[in-house]
């Protein structure tokens, strides 16, 4: 496969990316962070032991890098055939409550802005006879919660998005996958404390990549996540409203 | 890499967006923290970034995979926030033709070993666990099977980058701050937070390992075939049974080893196995003596009284225990810890009959014995191996198990020996000193990189007498 990748550098991007250097995948990496993007470029070049990984400079909070960012991506590459998203920002209820600023800014990269960026994958992949777009959303949007309320109406709309472009341009020879983790260990979780079925990035790599190879258009990882969200999903307003989950 | 029109990072705010869900370590959550003997447990805060560098501003100290038994990656009291490198673990650098590796020092030892193993390199010197940070092994100058040949992991470490007490981020290798480099070898990460770390691997013939093992009928063979094994094998180690007495008391295992040959291994590359993990069942009085006397018994006799030899999967060979994951969940929430001491080279076996003896006599509960020939001392000030051999007793923490340490360590100060603190969580400040001599030009070096005593941990408050 031939992939862009908008956040290879942290967390889970950092586990899919280094999986997909393994078993032989071209990577072009977007991040906005030069350094940090020049330093996982080396990571995944001596993973996948031959070849150069090259990366350009792309803002989830600037929209107008997007498409600059992509055309160079199919310079380098060639063409591709995949895009890959796990890029966002992650705040707790609590500081999201308070601070209006990073309110705004939470619900413009995981909402609008990352919407913007799949509607600019989504022509070029069209354009070149379709591929994969593989985007990573959350449990979180499953349901209202009280302890998610805003990051989880972000990834609500974004995961309803994914499934509306998944059924109209599969015909068509685009894949659309909407990814689903519950609690991993990463540096976004860092300050939280880790419920049962905490994953490791690894894990989600591994999942991820398989549903890739299958077009499977939703993934739960770890999977035992899809019943606990079908449990929530069926509770009554009324004891969604007593719990804290 | 080559990078494509990439501006500098404006400095406005939303650089600083992402921070609130990336922990410095002023709102890192108050955690309970222990190292792998789950004894003592010490609560402090472990900021977890990908950016080392960030949040090892205004920590007292830096853990990895917190793999060392006792105290030394747990906060010091009144300085509990520490930064934890485990998500800080990219490779950045590596040269074929050389073999030397660089990476930032959360990157574990299994990851590199699974990037380099197929392509024919390794380490030259690894623990008994892959589970361990770069920046750990580092710290802890580790040791393994191959030290009566390649003495320590800090003798193969080319270039440390470092932030040391005052803040500054600076490189340190022979050449450049050798002071520094030599006492962060060893220097348990007292004298600076190692941010990334350099080494040169070693070229392999194939990543399967030769192995050969011999069972021994008591103490004086055990010592004798390890002797033996190091003069003509690469890679030696020997399991001994310390729990069963008479004439029997030290027969063991001795295990001897190298890199399998083209012709003789198999062709395709070792596959890497998923560890399944011990579920946290375990009460503290659930591994008895009794039981360990029979799982002894049971891996002399299955042994067989011939020498077995073939070809063995690495991990096999280098980290048997790693096959389950958390096994030190079966000592308990009481935990356990390990003393690991080296009694010096002498004449005859005298000085290894007093220690069994004396173990004996304290009718210690030594659960598993790893004794382990050493090789000459290396570069690091502080570093544990030196010539003689090495026992790493596993025993379960009990209300006795201060007094047992302190006249085991009574003993090995008369014999001229030290212990190794990596594993340590019982000795005292006044024993340590006085098996160790060069302590007071280690602790100079670190003085002049850390006048103020900023970095500290749990360990150098109770061994090197920091003052809270």
């Amino acid at each position: 496969m031939k992939v862009v990748f908008l956040g290879a550098t942290r967390g889970m991007g950092r586990a899919l990316a280094r999986a997909m250097a393994q078993r032989g995948d071209q990577l072009f990496l977007l991040g906005r962070d030069p350094e940090e993007l020049a330093r996982s470029a080396q990571d995944l070049e001596v993973i996948a032991g031959s070849g150069k990984v090259e990366g350009a400079f792309c803002d989830l909070l600037r929209p107008e890098t997007f498409a600059p960012a992509l055309d160079q991506a199919a310079q380098a590459l060639g063409s591709f055939d995949t895009v890959v998203i796990t890029a966002g920002l992650f705040a707790t209820q609590e500081q999201l409550e308070v601070d209006a600023a990073l309110r705004g800014e939470l619900l413009t990269a995981d909402f609008t802005n990352t919407i913007q960026f799949c509607e600019e994958a989504r022509q070029r992949l069209l354009a070149g006879g379709g591929g994969t777009l593989c985007v990573f959303s959350s449990v979180a949007g499953e349901r209202g919660r009280k302890p998610v309320i805003l990051y989880g109406a972000a990834k609500a709309g974004l995961s309803c998005y994914l499934e509306g472009l998944d059924h109209k341009f599969r015909a068509q020879g685009l894949r659309t996958i909407c990814v689903k983790p519950g609690f991993v260990k990463t540096g976004m979780t860092a300050g939280l404390k880790p419920p049962p079925f905490a994953a490791e990035p690894d894990d989600v790599a591994t999942a991820v990549l398989k549903a890739i190879d299958r077009g499977r258009p939703e993934v739960y990882v770890p999977g035992i996540w899809r019943w606990v969200m079908l449990a929530i999903r069926n509770l009554p307003r009324a004891v969604m409203r007593r719990i804290a989950f | 890499m080559t990078l494509h029109a990439l501006p500098r990072r404006p400095a406005d705010s939303e650089a600083d967006a992402i921070s609130t869900a990336d922990p410095t370590g002023a709102d890192a959550p108050l955690t309970r923290l222990s190292g792998w003997g789950r004894y003592p447990v010490v609560e402090g805060h472990e900021a977890l970034s990908e950016n080392l560098e960030r949040i090892t501003g205004g920590a007292a100290l830096t853990r990895g995979l917190g793999r060392s038994y006792g105290d030394a990656s747990l906060p010091a009291p009144g300085h509990n926030h520490v930064a934890g490198s485990v998500l800080a673990d990219r490779v950045l650098a590596f040269d074929p033709d050389t073999g030397i590796v660089r990476a930032e020092a959360g990157c574990p030892l299994w990851r590199l070993n699974r990037i380099f193993l197929p392509r024919g390199f390794f380490t030259p010197v690894t623990p008994g666990t892959h589970y361990v940070t770069l920046g750990g092994m580092v710290a802890a100058d580790v040791h393994g099977k191959s030290h009566h040949v390649d003495g320590c992991f800090g003798e193969h470490v080319t270039r440390l980058k470092m932030r040391v007490a005052d803040g500054r981020i600076l490189e340190c290798s022979d050449d450049e701050e050798r002071d520094l480099f030599r006492a962060t070898l060893g220097g348990m990460g007292l004298t600076g937070h190692i941010l990334e770390v350099e080494f040169r691997l070693r070229r392999i013939p194939t990543p399967w390992i030769w192995q050969e093992s011999e069972r021994t009928a008591d103490f004086d063979s055990t010592l004798e075939r390890l002797r033996a094994g190091s003069q003509q094998w690469p890679m030696t180690v020997c399991w001994a049974d310390f729990l069963i007495s008479g004439p029997r008391a030290g027969r063991g295992l001795v295990m001897v080893g190298r890199w399998a040959e083209p012709g003789e291994a198999p062709t395709t590359p070792p596959r890497f196995r998923h560890a399944p993990s011990v579920p946290p069942l375990f009460p503290s009085w659930f591994l008895q003596p009794w039981m360990m006397r029979i799982f002894n018994w049971l891996i002399y006799v299955k042994h067989g009284a011939r020498v077995r030899r073939g070809i063995v999967h690495p991990e096999t060979f280098f980290y048997p225990l790693d096959v389950v994951r958390n096994w030190n969940r079966i000592y308990g929430p009481r935990g356990f810890t390990q003393y690991q001491c080296v009694l010096p080279t002498s004449g005859d076996n005298g000085r290894h009959h007093r220690f069994l003896a004396r173990l004996h006599e304290l009718n210690a509960p030594v659960f598993l014995c790893v004794p382990k020939d050493c090789g000459p001392e290396g570069k690091g000030m502080l570093s544990f191996p030196k010539p003689g051999v090495s026992y790493a007793l596993d025993l379960p923490v009990t209300a006795q198990t201060q007094a047992l340490v302190d006249a085991l360590n009574e003993f090995v100060i008369a014999e001229g020996g030290r212990v190794y603190l990596a594993k340590d969580a019982f000795t005292r400040a006044e024993h340590f000193r006085a098996m160790e001599p060069r302590l007071d030009a280690w602790k100079r070096v670190r003085r002049q990189w850390d006048p103020h005593g900023t970095l500290r941990s749990a360990q150098s408050v109770r061994v090197f007498g920091d003052t809270p």
